[in-house]
């Protein structure tokens, strides 16, 4: 693995391999909250803590594991230290902010099945980032999910306004705005390497 | 067994092919489904690796499903899937490595797919094993069916070739937009596009029918 430099890997993961208009990472949530902009942000927000104490616990579980030869069992502890982060999050968030905790309804509990967590945690692990780099590189891709997921929101909140054949309204109005917000992202393929 | 369970297997069987397809009705486990389709061949496998797992774990859910108390059940899903997942990881990097490199970490995605919790959730836990396994096949043919649609459409109009061969001669000027990823969320717009449009279609000669039976 070739070093890259920690700016390097931030600008990759928020802007030229976006989670979720790039790689495909954190649709659900991507297409289910992103209706209104004032749930998408802090929807953002919550996301991109659970993936930074997601890849922080991943890359103790790895050493460990590494340690004691049971690769094998790298799968099965990530997804429930995940569950256990969105546990934390979910509590936090119904002490401090109930208004918010009844808007994010099902979507909450379902980031621990936010491919995007289990990513952050799968990519850093393939890739061989040393510590400082694994926590750039989660926080880079929180950065670009939330920005991904206001971009979409700000969108459809124009849209509401807007009259639209009767066949395209839904989720595939949805999808073509995901396409061509994917291909603006597209031109920022090659920055950062 | 009498005609009449029969044929609700049979319907169990169908539910998730057609009028629940995981892909195009409920817009479930879009992440794979996206990601993978770039050629047919890899979305093939991504649903048959996908349709161990959901058959599977929801066998074993479903006998599992008195003994687990409703407090942990969840976790309890995740780590069933979690092994299973691990194994099909396993099995796919021994039998080939092509397509393990293709899927690359897909594969250990397939944890995270909803179809599956979604199912071992909403179906496998109230129902007995074979009507479980029955219903979550007809779910993952329905997945197959809907990433292969994907995949073709991207295959050919991005590659020229379908399944590897080539369709259309050398001068064919490839649509590259099409393998990348604005062409997975356009592709599947236009599916659900086109499947709102027959829906539309359907019902309004139902109701013509109905306005004419009245007159």
């Amino acid at each position: 693995m070739a070093p890259e430099s920690l700016g390097q890997i931030f600008l990759a993961a928020v802007l030229a391999n976006n989670f979720v208009l790039a790689m495909f990472l954190g649709l659900c949530p991507f297409l289910g909250v992103s209706a209104r902009l004032d749930t998408a942000f802090p929807m953002g927000i919550a996301t991109t803590f659970v993936m930074l104490v997601a890849s922080l616990c991943a890359y103790g579980l790895n050493l460990l594991l590494t340690m004691f030869q049971l690769e094998f069992l790298r799968l099965i502890s990530y997804i429930v230290v995940i569950a256990s982060a969105v546990q934390l999050v979910e509590m936090f968030l119904k002490k401090t902010s109930p208004t918010l905790f009844r808007a994010l309804g099902i979507y909450l509990p379902l980031i621990t099945t936010n491919c995007a967590v289990l990513g952050v945690a799968l990519f850093q692990t393939a890739r061989e980032y040393s510590f400082a780099q694994a926590m750039v590189f989660s926080f880079g891709g929180g950065a670009g999910f939330t920005l991904a997921l206001v971009l979409m929101a700000s969108v459809r909140e124009r849209l509401q306004l807007s009259s639209v054949p009767g066949v395209a309204q839904g989720t595939a109005l949805s999808l073509m705005l995901a396409g061509l917000l994917s291909m603006a992202f597209m031109g920022f393929a090659g920055l950062g390497g | 067994m009498s005609d009449l369970s029969q044929a609700r297997t049979f319907d169990e069987f169908m539910e998730g092919i057609w009028r629940q397809n995981p892909v195009f009705v409920m817009v479930l486990g879009m992440c794979p489904t996206l990601a993978v389709t770039v050629s047919a061949v890899n979305a093939v496998s991504m649903g048959l690796a996908t349709m161990f797992v959901l058959v599977c774990s929801c066998g074993l859910v479903s006998l599992m499903r008195n003994i687990v108390p409703k407090e942990v059940r969840i976790a309890t899903y995740i780590v069933i899937i979690a092994t299973f997942v691990t194994v099909v990881d396993y099995v796919i990097q021994a039998v080939s490595l092509a397509v393990y490199d293709a899927l690359g970490a897909f594969i250990q995605l397939i944890v995270v797919n909803c179809i599956i919790l979604g199912r071992a959730e909403a179906h496998a836990s109230k129902h007995p094993p074979l009507v479980a396994m029955v219903n979550a096949l007809g779910m993952s043919l329905g997945f197959v069916i809907g990433l292969l649609a994907l995949g073709a459409v991207r295959e050919v109009l991005g590659a020229g070739t379908l399944f590897g061969f080539s369709l259309f001669g050398a001068d064919f000027q490839p649509w590259v937009v099409m393998v990348l990823p604005p062409g997975g969320f356009i592709v599947l717009g236009a599916w659900l596009l086109l499947f709102s449009a027959l829906k539309r279609r359907q019902e309004a000669r139902l109701a013509a029918q109905g306005g004419g039976h009245g007159a």
